[in-house]
């Protein structure tokens, strides 16, 4: 099998409290067909080996759809391909010899807490302000009761896709959640389903978004490039039009 | 409901505010440039007769200019009060810095907003000095006495150093306009996707327009008044 040898430059902080530092490590047993996480689990089984502390990162599903896995990979939240999460990235995209820098998502809201770990449980506080719809209780209502147009199900699903990973906000210039946060109200404001707390949640998750400490969105649309459910700026624009009528109106 | 400022200094607000006060200032642009195109005559009486037909509105100009006084205080607010977010937002910084493209608009006139807007502010203030305030010279056209500011204009611009930093500060400009136009109709919500990469197309040409027509100005002038006359 063809080996490849890297050269990782990693993130490593204690704690929170630590400052941190940028650690060189060569890796001779790469093959093309490993994930980027299945990389950094054969580093790990190295440093383990040699009695050293194990590169921490978050990963959960290993398939793309739940969010945990996160890293900036020379320089871009979740690597060099499109729509493609950091767990779905395999090591053919790089070549033998290469240099990797990764480090942690980097924002004030997503404080390290080990290595290349970050907490992001800012976004959940926004989800609580308001990603949320007021639903009967009882037993399951029919499918397809409420008729909705395919064009508006097809955008809301689009908006759904949202894995809330935060790789937005780590590609921002300015660190805004502007993405995440807009994909959940244009997620519920499309459908019928989402109008009772309509103009309460586009305030609320706005202020929440804001109160976390996250910067103002300069549109350079980065956010969208490095998404890997390429959620659209379309609903950054359509959150700020909800944000005005829920003002206005 | 958030009160009117909670809403002004949000994140969405704050963008709202300097769009629309952006975009109000370069509808001022563009009548600036026609106007002053007339300068490119080399008879002074249609400019000095704009410019005089201009200050016949009286208070009505001084308004206007008071709004815009207004326009470019909420811009530039909004503006720093974004820049001093972001860098609070991220204290700490990436060693490597990528662009992801396909979709991105990151470019470096979108990086440079802060920079490029603050070279024009100092610009604009030199600008008024130079001109709107500057040397008072009296002409008579049609037995009607105003300002000669087709003189003073050409004087100006007989000095290479000052046409080169016009050259210089409306290349900024260009830069500041081509992420700031597409981004006002984002920042009002106004996305749609067949329409933004029109608007976005617009943006830069409007950038590329704008900046050409008021870096040829003073070009167009030095080489009259000095080139042109010089070798006769």
């Amino acid at each position: 099998m063809k080996k490849m040898t890297l050269h990782l430059r990693i993130w490593r902080q204690k704690d929170a409290n630590t400052p941190g530092k940028l650690v060189s490590y060569t890796l001779n047993d790469v093959t093309p067909e490993m994930s980027f996480l299945e990389m950094l689990d054969v580093l790990n089984e190295h440093l383990v080996a040699k009695g050293e502390e194990p590169v921490e990162f978050d990963n959960d599903c290993r398939e793309g759809i739940c969010g945990m896995c996160s890293l900036v990979i020379n320089g871009i939240p979740h690597g060099p391909e499109h729509a493609t999460a950091t767990c779905q990235l395999h090591m053919r995209h790089f070549k033998d010899g290469d240099t990797i820098t990764i480090e942690p998502f980097r924002a004030k809201p997503f404080p390290v807490v080990k290595d290349l770990v970050v907490d992001r449980s800012a976004f959940d506080r926004i989800l609580a302000a308001g990603g949320y719809i007021s639903v009967n209780a009882g037993s399951a209502p029919d499918a397809n009761s409420i008729p909705i147009p395919k064009e508006v199900a097809d955008e809301a699903m689009d908006a759904a896709a949202c894995i809330g990973c935060g790789a937005c906000v780590a590609a921002c210039p300015n660190a805004s959640a502007s993405l995440f946060v807009s994909a959940k109200i244009s997620q519920l404001a499309l459908l019928p389903q989402g109008q009772p707390e309509r103009k309460r949640r586009a305030l609320r998750m706005i202020e929440q978004m804001d109160r976390e400490g996250f910067g103002d969105c300069s549109n350079h649309a980065e956010c969208e490039a490095v998404c890997p459910k390429e959620i659209s700026i379309a609903h950054i624009a359509r959150m700020r039009r909800e944000y005005m009528k829920a003002m206005l109106c | 409901m958030p009160s009117f400022m909670t809403t002004v200094k949000s994140s969405v607000g704050k963008k709202f505010l300097m769009a629309i006060t952006g975009l109000a200032m370069i509808i001022f642009l563009i009548e600036h440039l026609t106007g002053n195109f007339l300068l490119l005559q080399s008879d002074p009486v249609p400019y000095n007769k704009y410019a005089h037909f201009l200050l016949s509105f009286g208070w009505l100009l001084i308004v206007a200019e008071l709004i815009l006084v207004a326009f470019l205080v909420i811009h530039m607010i909004s503006g720093i009060s974004v820049f001093l977010k972001k860098r609070q937002a991220r204290p700490v910084g990436y060693h490597v810095q990528g662009n992801a493209g396909g979709p991105s608009k990151k470019t470096f006139a979108s990086t440079t907003m802060i920079y490029t807007g603050i070279i024009i502010f100092v610009f604009l203030a030199i600008h008024l000095k130079t001109f709107k305030f500057g040397p008072y010279y009296e002409t008579t056209i049609d037995g009607v006495v105003m300002r000669d500011l087709y003189k003073l204009v050409s004087e100006v611009f007989r000095d290479p150093l000052y046409v080169g930093g016009y050259v210089v500060a409306m290349i900024l400009l260009g830069f500041h306009l081509r992420h700031g136009f597409w981004s006002a109709f984002q920042s009002l919500g106004l996305y749609h996707p067949r329409y933004m990469p029109i608007i976005y197309g617009l943006g830069i040409l409007i950038a590329i327009m704008l900046a050409v027509g008021f870096l040829g100005i003073p070009i167009w002038i030095y080489v009259r008044e000095v080139v042109l006359k010089g070798a006769i």
